[in-house]
């Protein structure tokens, strides 16, 4: 529910979801990482190196093994929305806190070949550490480029959506820190909603770039991270079309029976020379 | 600055500030990429709408030097247990046969050695056998691979006991069951590792997924029977699979060379590009012109068996760095999901 004092969400004290979803919204983010900071303090997620990148303030670049919120910082020389002063120069700053998506197909999950990673009772997509052998298959599979394997430990890591505080009552520590809620955490087919109504809002506001990013018509299947952005998406690496790797299945798998049957013809042939 | 103006305010941490000074200095006088990372410039124009700073979208394959290598092995000892089945059946010299059994079972040894040293936890390799997944390659493939490696095992251990002379009705059948068993998963050993990667989110993989596993497994073909030549058996049919091999690859080959793609430039260019061009000429033209010219001499064939041996280990090599150079391309991956 909203308060009618602050305009701000208010979450219930304990609080259960059946489908879990991510709300990020890239028109509220105002790029304080307290996100970043809070998913590695309660995951006790590693450093990953501390590096000046020089792409504005965004020396995080990517999300990785040990980076599963990623504040993106865009300069683009486009209008902010209603922006009517200095239009010779048109400039805007646009944060977006980045995660893992969590697809509705989920390519980690088809392709881990040990069962570590699992579909958990809220939708969310959860790698078990404890039976996750480092074999890096969901690393190539995600069409995403979120999950990855964590040097020297070997195993692949990526956000977990807070599924221990989730299964606590708690919400996500990266929603809980956002001090502008950028970051919204609560039931998918809500949350789907709220983002079109917010898209609906801004555009009314003159931000007529803004739209929902949740690819729901290809074979991801839609996303429990969505997010609300302004541009494309090619602006903020989030894929124009991604796709669940398993569609390539078919046609691969076909050309190889044919492949083998003709090498087993060929091998027949050779010996009745 | 205005600290030295204002002695009495607090004092910034001197050496970091300093050096992120020299940093904007340098990048303001020469316009020029500062740090390592990406290719933005100090002075240069503002990112645009297209891309996120030219960063990857996709994270590059994890895969170590084990994995190609294992993809060229496997792919040898797959084919090999096919050629001493057929040779088998079509009453080929029984020592050629016993090599060819040979072959799938010290490369059944071999790579889940090569791929339990890839994991990141090799201790955990047995947590592959946990589930079995149609849809995960990788899970096919572990049982693919425990499958060959028994059926190598028992048509090994079953021929050597008959040529050692023991008498035993259950013996031949059983050499039939491991050698029949044994090319049946070979040919999937030899082929499932081109849908392993073509059934990725890696673009020049997914978008070459029906040549990959005709590609492995005719590398495969050419590999095992080079192998035999190696070892002496230099009968017609391993001249005709030699020929065979070299032909088909001379025809991917030129495929891959005319096919411009976009998606397809680590094929082309760079270190993948230059590896795999280098191996597909030694596997496919070289292979055959060797052995066109040179094929009626034992030295010939030999030489063209080393030849179409070692393209095929470089092109291994070469398809998993196009990947890594593919996953690392973020505008060609927009070009190719824009069009769709």
């Amino acid at each position: 529910m909203t308060s009618p004092l602050t305009n701000s969400v208010v979450y219930p004290a304990t609080y259960h979801v059946t489908k879990a979803a991510f709300l990020t919204d890239a028109t509220i983010c105002i790029g304080c990482k307290a996100c970043e900071v809070a998913c590695k303090e309660w995951n006790e997620v590693p450093d990953d190196g501390m590096i000046w990148s020089g792409f504005s303030y965004d020396n995080t670049q990517a999300l990785g093994a040990s980076t599963w919120r990623h504040v993106m910082f865009l300069e683009q020389p486009a209008a902010a929305g209603p922006q009517q002063v200095d239009m010779e120069n048109p400039f805007r700053w646009i944060f977006l806190s980045d995660v893992c998506k969590h697809c509705g197909n989920a390519g980690c999950l088809e392709a881990c070949p040990t069962g570590a990673i699992v579909r958990t009772d809220v939708g969310s997509v959860l790698v078990q550490s404890d039976v996750c052998n480092g074999c890096g298959y969901c690393v190539v599979s995600c069409p995403f480029g979120v999950v990855d394997k964590r040097h020297p430990d070997g195993r692949a890591f990526k956000c977990t959506f807070c599924y221990d505080r989730q299964s606590a009552g708690m919400i996500p520590a990266c929603a809980k820190a956002c001090p502008t809620q950028s970051i919204r955490f609560g039931e998918l087919e809500e949350l789907r909603e709220a983002g079109v109504a917010r898209v609906a809002e801004l555009q009314s506001r003159g931000y007529a770039d803004a739209r929902v990013y949740d690819p729901q018509e290809t074979s991801v299947g839609g996303t429990h991270a969505m997010f609300v952005i302004l541009g494309q998406p090619e602006a903020y690496n989030l894929p124009p079309a991604p796709e669940v790797p398993t569609i390539y299945l078919k046609s691969a798998w076909m050309s190889a029976l044919i492949s083998a049957l003709v090498l087993a013809a060929i091998v027949c042939a050779a010996f009745l020379f | 600055m205005a600290a030295t103006d204002n002695p009495g305010a607090p004092s910034r941490p001197k050496a970091s500030e300093e050096r992120l000074d020299a940093i904007r200095n340098e990048a303001s006088a020469t316009g020029k990429v500062v740090t390592g990372a990406g290719r933005a410039h100090a002075n240069a124009p503002i990112p645009g709408a297209e891309d996120y700073y030219n960063l990857p979208v996709l994270k590059p394959p994890t895969w170590t030097w084990e994995v190609p290598l294992y993809f060229f092995v496997g792919g040898i000892a797959g084919v090999s247990a096919v050629i001493a089945f057929v040779g088998h059946l079509f009453h080929a010299e029984p020592r050629m046969v016993r090599v060819a059994l040979w072959i799938p079972f010290v490369g059944a040894g071999l790579c889940p050695a090569l791929l339990i040293s890839d994991l990141g936890r090799p201790l955990r390799f047995l947590n592959m056998l946990r589930v079995f997944k149609w849809r995960s390659a990788m899970s096919m493939g572990s049982w693919i691979l425990s499958g060959f490696g028994g059926f190598a095992f028992l048509a090994l251990a079953t021929n050597e006991l008959i040529l050692y002379g023991i008498q035993s009705p259950f013996l031949p059948p059983l050499r039939w069951l491991g050698e029949f068993g044994g090319a049946l998963t070979g040919l999937l050993l030899a082929s499932y590792t081109g849908v392993l990667i073509g059934a990725t989110a890696i673009p020049v993989w997914h978008e070459n997924r029906r040549l990959l596993p005709a590609h492995f497994l005719t590398s495969g073909l050419g590999g095992s029977s080079a192998i035999l030549e190696l070892f002496g058996f230099l009968v017609p049919a391993t001249q005709i699979l030699g020929f065979a091999a070299a032909s088909v690859e001379t025809v991917m080959g030129a495929l891959l060379e005319v096919r411009k793609r976009p998606i397809d430039a680590p094929l082309h260019h760079g270190r993948s590009g230059w590896t795999l061009r280098i191996g597909g000429v030694l596997e496919g033209p070289t292979a055959l012109w060797v052995r066109v010219f040179w094929g009626s001499l034992p030295t010939g064939r030999f030489a063209a068996a080393i030849c179409f041996l070692l393209g095929a280990l470089l092109s291994r090599y070469g398809w998993i760095w196009a990947g890594r150079a593919s996953a690392h391309d973020p505008q060609a991956l927009f070009q190719l999901q824009r069009k769709k």
